[in-house]
Order: C-alpha cells, then structure tokens, then sequence
C-alpha cells in the first residue's frame, strides 16, 4: 500500500508555538531570531485546520525553550498562541501568551527623535493600547506604533 | 487640588479643573508682576537650555525674579558637560543639587519625562523637541480667556506647520478639554501629528482644513505658527505654502471684528507687520501673560500658594 502521509518526526525537546494566527508564523520565526543557519530542526506550518481558529499556523523549534521575554515578543504578533514546551516528547508546560499592558525593554521607539533611543540608562517602555491589531504608545515620547513598525526591528 | 512638588510635563498630566485653576492663580499674579514680591525669596530656578531660546528662557527667569527667587543656568549644550558626552539624566542628577526646580528645554521628544523620573525637585518642560511646550499652551489659554473672556464655545484655528510645531500639539491637547470647535489648517505635508489627533478627537469637534480662507469668518481666535523651510525638500512647494498661509490685511476682512490673532514668536513674515496695529493683533500681550504664567506655576510647584 502506498502511503498518503509524511510524518514530520516529533520533538524531543524544544518548543512548539501553536495557534498562531494565520499568515504570521513567519513573522514569529523572524522575531525569535531563528535564520535556519544554526540551531536544530525548524518546523513551519501555514493554514492549518483548527478547532478554535479557523486555520492556523504553527512554528515548531526543536532544542529550544523559549523564555518570558521571548514569549512577551510572540504576544506582539500572535496574541492567541499557545506555547507548548516539550521535555522527552510530552507537553510539559503549556502557556497562553498574553500581552502584557506595559512593554518594557522588548522594541524601541520608532520615532528618531525620542529621547529612549539616545544614552540615557532607560528602558524604552510602551503602554499597549490595542492588542489586535497591535497599538502601543511610547511612554517618553508618546510615539504611536503598530505591528509593521514593530516587525521592522526584529 | 495639590501642585506642590509636581512636574509640568505634559498638558495632558492635568485635568480641566486644575488648569482653570492655574488660570485663576495666573490672574491673580497680574498685581505681583508689576510691583514684583518675595514669595519665592531663598528659591532657585535652573534653566537648562539644550536648545538655542531666547524667549522662553527670559521669561522663566523674569518670573523667577518678579517673585524674589533667583536663577542658575545655561543656554546653550555646547558650552556645557553635554559635548563631554554626559547623558541628561546624569545632569539632572547633578543640577538637582543646585536648585529648587528645573526648566528643561531638549532637542529630544520625551526628554522632560525622563528628567523628571531621575529627580527629586520639580521639572517644567520647557519644550521637548517637536513634542509639547506645555507653559505655552498655558500662557496661550490664559490669553485666549483674559481677552475674550471665555474659552467655552468658541471657534479656534490653529494655522501653520502643525506637524512639528510643539506649541500647536500643547495647545490642542489643552483646548480638547474645553468645549471648542478646532479647526486644523495646515499643508498636507504638516498636518497634525497622529497621536494628538487620535487624541483630541475623542473630546470636541476637529476640522482639518488645507486653506484658511474658507475658515477664516467662522472664527473667533487665530493662532498662527511659523512654517519652517528645513521641512520642504522642495523649496518651489515651501514658497508656494508659505504665501498661501501669510495673514495680511486683505484676508482680514471676512474676520468677526472681535477676532484674536495669536503667534508664539519668533514671527518671521507669517503675519504682515499692518496687522499689528489692528485691534486683532494680541500676539506681544502674549508675552506679558507668559510672564504672569510662570510666576502661578512657580509659585504653585514650589508651594508658596496654594
Ligand atoms: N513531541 C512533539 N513534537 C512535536 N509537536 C508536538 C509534540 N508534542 C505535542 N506537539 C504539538 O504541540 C501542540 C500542543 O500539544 P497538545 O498535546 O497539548 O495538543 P492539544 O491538546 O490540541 O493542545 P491545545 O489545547 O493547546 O490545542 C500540538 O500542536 C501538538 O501537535
Ligand atoms: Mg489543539
Ligand atoms: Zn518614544
């Protein structure tokens, strides 16, 4: 019998980012840094059926975990994802990101001319007014970003 | 109401009620602005002017004497630790030591927000790069009542470059608590900045407009900026946007006769020197009322009245 499927083979440790929006998984392969060149296995997959979304994407990072900062960064771009982290091939951990209403040292201000991105022992700080679609404040400058301006950093 | 110790940084720091009652405290230094006082006596003031100024500087410092305080400070970075490469808050933390309170002028936006999370005395921005000059917004408010006797229910336009004008984005965030209508007229290329429009529409009636003609008879007070040349990259386009908002005579004509024409100074030619002697003309009491301003909030911030 001929086979209809190709497994991908399952993590042993690492992390798998599931339910991200559609059309984002690469912005969030982008932001995590990850080109492909080092570290282990990466796994993308776009348009996925799913039950709470109507499709997904979903990242799967072999040899990774990813830490609450990193996790604060997917928030920006995929505010319903699920981070799964995988210990011995079994969800061991299992966290909703969640944006929090304050950013602090995660993006800078876009805005040139705000005193955050000059030599000042300060953190840029954003005040997040909408989660989706993305609208975070400056706290120095008042600077208003959205998503795009926030990807073009990372 | 507690003004005591506080930061000017923002316009939007304070509520509607606490400006009016910066208003009255302002009328009521009039008196003290002509025979002088010694509210502030032992008090210093320190001017840290990052950026070249001139006006708003004086008039810091005149209310600082008129109350019997006096000032410390600079003029300009260039002669101070900046060029060494000393960052602002480490200035802020070595100016505190020195005075009472700080007026701040930086070339960046968000600089008077982040002076005032290193200090322990009082900060007033003194305009923070294109972002806001709240003491201005006030001196224009308090301008707009003492000559028309209210701010509620009039017809206000702000003309000019309101992109970058930090006056103009004070002034609107102010205005938006009062019950105006605001009308925005500037060339496409220096509407207004998004966040203050995003944020002054949600309270009174905005109009953006690109002539000022068709606005003009509607109005009861005109506030005119400057347009810079260094924002055109196309100086045939900066030629033809500069005459098209210059304030002659001519144009005055359609004006309500009570009409209230305001400027921040410096003016180069966006208003014509005729105007001047016009009933209209209220730009140089401007300058007097910014005196009296900044004796209330020097006065207020360093607690010697309430
Ligand atoms: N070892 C593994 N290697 C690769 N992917 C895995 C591994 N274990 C789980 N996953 C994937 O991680 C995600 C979460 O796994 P889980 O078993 O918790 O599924 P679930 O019950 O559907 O979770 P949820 O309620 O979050 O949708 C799924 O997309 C699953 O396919
Ligand atoms: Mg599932
Ligand atoms: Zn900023």
């Amino acid at each position: 019998m001929a086979e209809t499927t190709l497994r991908v083979s399952k993590i042993k440790n690492g992390t798998v980012i599931d339910h991200i929006t559609n059309g984002h998984a690469l912005d969030v392969v982008k932001i995590l840094g990850i080109t492909g060149r080092t570290g282990g296995i990466v796994t993308v997959a776009m348009n996925v059926p799913s039950k709470r979304l109507e499709v997904k994407d979903i990242v799967k990072i072999e040899g990774r975990e990813l830490n609450s900062k990193e996790v604060d960064k997917i928030a920006l771009l995929a505010p319903h994802a699920s981070i799964n982290i995988i210990r011995d091939y079994v969800v061991v951990e299992k966290q909703v990101v969640k944006l929090p209403a304050v950013l602090k040292g995660i993006v800078k201000c876009a805005n040139p001319a705000c005193i955050s991105n000059s030599e000042e022992p300060v953190q840029p700080t954003f005040y997040v007014e909408r989660g989706e679609p993305l609208k975070v404040k400056c706290h120095y400058c008042g600077y208003i970003m959205e998503k795009q301006d926030v990807l073009k950093q990372f | 109401m507690k003004f005591k110790g506080r930061d000017i940084i923002s316009i939007k720091d304070f509520t509607r009620a606490e400006i009016d009652y910066i208003l009255e405290i302002a009328q009521a230094m009039e008196a003290l602005a002509k025979t002088g006082s010694n509210m502030l006596r032992g008090k210093i003031l320190a001017t840290l002017f990052f950026e070249a100024s001139t006006r708003t500087r004086l008039s810091f410092e005149s209310a600082m004497h008129k109350l019997g305080g006096s000032t410390i400070g600079f003029a300009e970075a260039k002669i101070t630790s900046v060029k060494k490469g000393e960052n602002l808050a480490d200035t802020i933390r070595v100016v505190e030591n020195y005075a009472d309170v700080i007026a701040l002028r930086h070339p960046l936006e968000g600089s008077a927000r982040l002076a005032a999370e290193f200090a322990q005395i009082p900060i007033i921005n003194g305009g923070s790069g294109a972002e806001e000059h709240p003491t201005q917004a006030l001196l224009d408010l308090y301008t707009i009542l003492k000559e028309m006797g209210r701010i509620d229910g009039l017809n206000i336009a702000l003309v000019g470059d309101l992109r970058y004008g930090r006056t103009v984005h004070s002034l609107s965030y102010a205005l938006s608590l009062y019950n105006v209508k605001l009308y925005l007229v500037s060339p496409e290329l220096l509407r207004m900045r998004r966040e203050v429009l995003d944020t002054i529409k949600e309270k009174i009636r905005v109009v953006q407009k690109a002539a000022i003609e068709e606005v003009l008879p509607k109005i009861d007070v005109l506030y005119v900026t400057r347009i810079q040349k260094e924002r055109f990259a196309d100086m045939a386009e900066y030629a033809k946007v500069k005459g098209a908002y210059r304030i002659g005579l001519d144009l005055l004509e359609n004006a309500k006769k009570d009409l209230v024409i305001m400027h921040p100074l410096p003016r180069v030619d966006e208003i014509a020197d005729e105007v001047d002697e016009t009933p209209h003309a209220k730009y140089f009491q401007q300058v007097w009322n910014g005196v009296v301003m900044r004796m209330a909030l020097l006065a207020l911030i360093l607690g010697a009245t309430e």
